[in-house]
């Protein structure tokens, strides 16, 4: 049965309701969506036990803060937020069981750009084209208000774990394969972008993120007349300015720009955390390549190895005392 | 037309029959999705048309690709398609549409680029045989076309701030009928009360791609009462052919 399970305290800009995105909508023009650091949803998944990821709260490089309406535990995981409740700091990378009325207030990510808050609770929004993901910029969904109630059902109460989390916070290498239309650049230009030391930029959103570089732009060859073409998630586009953009969650599904390649999706956390001047690179990597990592993928089970039983520190428990007496007996599944 | 596959990403395949957008090319886009759709080929999550290519996403590794690609070779050499012509359209669409006053802010434009008169162009619209070539941009939002040769004009050089949802636009002989109010580059020329996307509904996308377009002509108060009346078509019609 759903009822009210979490209230918006505080909402920022760019709080909304994110999953791991739509399959088969590209004919009618609405691109994949959902999370922008999926791999974020399946260590929350891992996290709380399920096998595949469930709906998240996705923070866009601001905090806020929530009231959890029923006892439940959530999963932090995602850019690594400051979560506390009260003056009990809650550990990132985490599961967290809330007692109903608890407020968990969320700083901006130091470090990363989105967070994620998970509840064990199957959230119970409306699903538009078999996905929860809000998609603002197409019509569907809609960013989170301050005093909005989310519905759900409630979940039983998960033991507290801890993931060492896919290392994705600090930028590095992205890896993309070529395509239709990567022939529009020179090797000389192709050659130029390998070797190129990108920076995130600070223009950057759920539709894309532009990368900085020092350099002459990347110009496509004989491409100021080439048709619009299907787009997906992952494209390298070239502006008319020749400035590179990775299409991300939210990309339009047709463009006129020309585009080098598609980043594989196992990198694009990596690009979707990257905060404004961390280092990008780019490597082209042979289909072979992306098959066997594709063949591989990231998931609730091969995470498994990187879980662990959550011990609290007691350096971190501000008041032991009143905490315990708050809490009553303390059984070590408990946070 | 000489049609190309490339990969595109990981999980999808483009055939690409030309660079640039022309009658042809979006003739064979149209006769490409009937034969992968009758074609009923394994392993396909998704098909997507655009202007001149189509996409087939599908779900699986080396093999399912190496098996797709060879499908669409088979079904592209069995086709001359140096002789395509558009597929009979199987509906029609007849969509109530204002060009007077504020409902056509760049109409006289248009026909000034066009060489036109105003009447003509209105003319030219009422009477187009145009056929929705993809949606995109936004969902639900159907690229249209293509128009005869003297609308052939070029995007403006600064955008237009918004255009309301429901505009009808126009650039390089297409017309797209906005979702949502949008920033743009193409000019508009008319208003519709029709809803591309209706996300409460049970059929939230009304168009596909390759459903024939017409256009009738409405008064700025026809438009009004439409949209008053909350119906997403805005009094389109839907006849099949």
């Amino acid at each position: 049965m759903s009822v009210p399970i979490i209230e918006i305290i505080r909402a920022t800009v760019g709080l909304s309701i994110q999953d791991m995105g739509r399959t088969g909508t590209t004919a009618i023009g609405l691109s994949q969506g959902g999370a922008m650091d999926k791999i974020a949803l399946i260590e929350a998944a891992a996290l709380l036990g399920k096998s595949h990821p469930s709906p998240a709260i996705e923070f866009m490089g601001v905090g806020g803060s929530l009231r959890v309406l029923c006892d439940m535990t959530v999963a932090l995981t995602g850019g690594e937020m400051r979560a506390k409740i009260g003056d009990r700091r809650l550990q990132w990378n985490a599961t967290h069981t809330l007692n109903s009325g608890d407020i968990i207030e969320l700083s901006a990510p130091k470090s990363g750009v989105y967070g994620y808050v998970t509840p064990h609770a199957e959230l119970a929004t409306p699903r538009v084209f078999d996905s929860r993901s809000s998609h603002v910029s197409a019509g569907v969904g809609h960013w989170l208000q301050s005093g909005e109630i989310i519905n759900g059902t409630p979940a039983p109460l998960a033991r507290s774990m801890k993931i060492r989390a896919i290392d994705r916070l600090g930028g590095g290498t992205v890896r993309y394969l070529a395509g239709p239309q990567t022939d529009l650049f020179s090797d000389a230009d192709l050659d130029r972008f390998h070797a190129t030391q990108f920076r995130a930029s600070h223009i950057a959103n759920r539709r894309g993120v532009k990368v900085d570089f020092d350099g002459a732009p990347f110009t496509p060859q004989n491409a100021h007349s080439i048709v619009s073409d299907i787009i997906v998630t992952g494209d390298i586009q070239m502006t008319g300015d020749g400035e590179p953009y990775v299409l991300m969650s939210e990309c339009q599904t047709m463009g006129g720009y020309p585009r080098i390649g598609t980043v594989i999706p196992a990198d694009l956390p990596l690009l979707a955390q990257a905060k404004a001047g961390t280092p990008i690179r780019f490597e082209q990597i042979t289909l072979g390549q992306a098959d066997t990592i594709m063949a591989d993928p990231i998931s609730a089970a091969t995470l498994s190895t990187r879980l662990s039983t959550l011990v609290r520190d007691p350096a971190e428990i501000s008041d032991l005392v009143s905490y315990q007496l708050i809490s009553g007996a303390i059984t070590g599944y408990e946070d | 037309m000489s049609p190309e596959i490339y990969t595109l990403g990981h999980d999808a395949l483009l055939i690409r029959f030309a660079r640039e957008a022309s009658e042809t090319a979006t003739a064979c886009v149209q006769v490409m999705l009937r034969l992968i759709d009758e074609a009923d080929l394994p392993h396909v999550t998704e098909i997507a048309p655009a202007l001149a290519s189509v996409m087939l996403r599908f779900q699986g590794g080396t093999n399912v690709r190496s098996l797709l690609h060879q499908h669409l070779s088979d079904l592209i050499g069995k086709t001359d398609w140096s002789t395509v012509g558009a597929p009979t359209a199987k509906r029609r669409w007849i969509i109530p549409v204002c060009f007077d006053g504020d409902a056509a802010p760049h109409l006289a434009e248009v026909a000034q680029i066009a060489g036109k008169s105003e009447a003509a162009i209105i003319h030219d619209l009422e009477n187009a045989d145009v056929r929705v070539l993809a949606l995109g941009f936004a969902p639900g939002q159907p690229y249209i076309g293509l128009l005869p040769q003297e609308w052939d004009m070029p995007r403006t050089s600064t955008l237009t701030a918004e255009v309301p949802a429901g505009a009808l636009v126009t650039a390089v002989r297409q017309l797209v009928l906005f979702a949502n109010p949008s920033p743009t580059g193409w000019r508009q020329i008319g208003m519709s009360a029709f809803k591309p996307f209706a996300p409460e509904t049970d059929t939230p996308i009304l168009l596909r791609a390759g459903d024939a377009m017409q256009f009738s002509r409405a008064s700025a108060d026809d438009i009004a009462r439409l949209q008053a009346s909350g119906d997403p078509k805005g009094g389109a019609i839907c006849q099949s052919l």
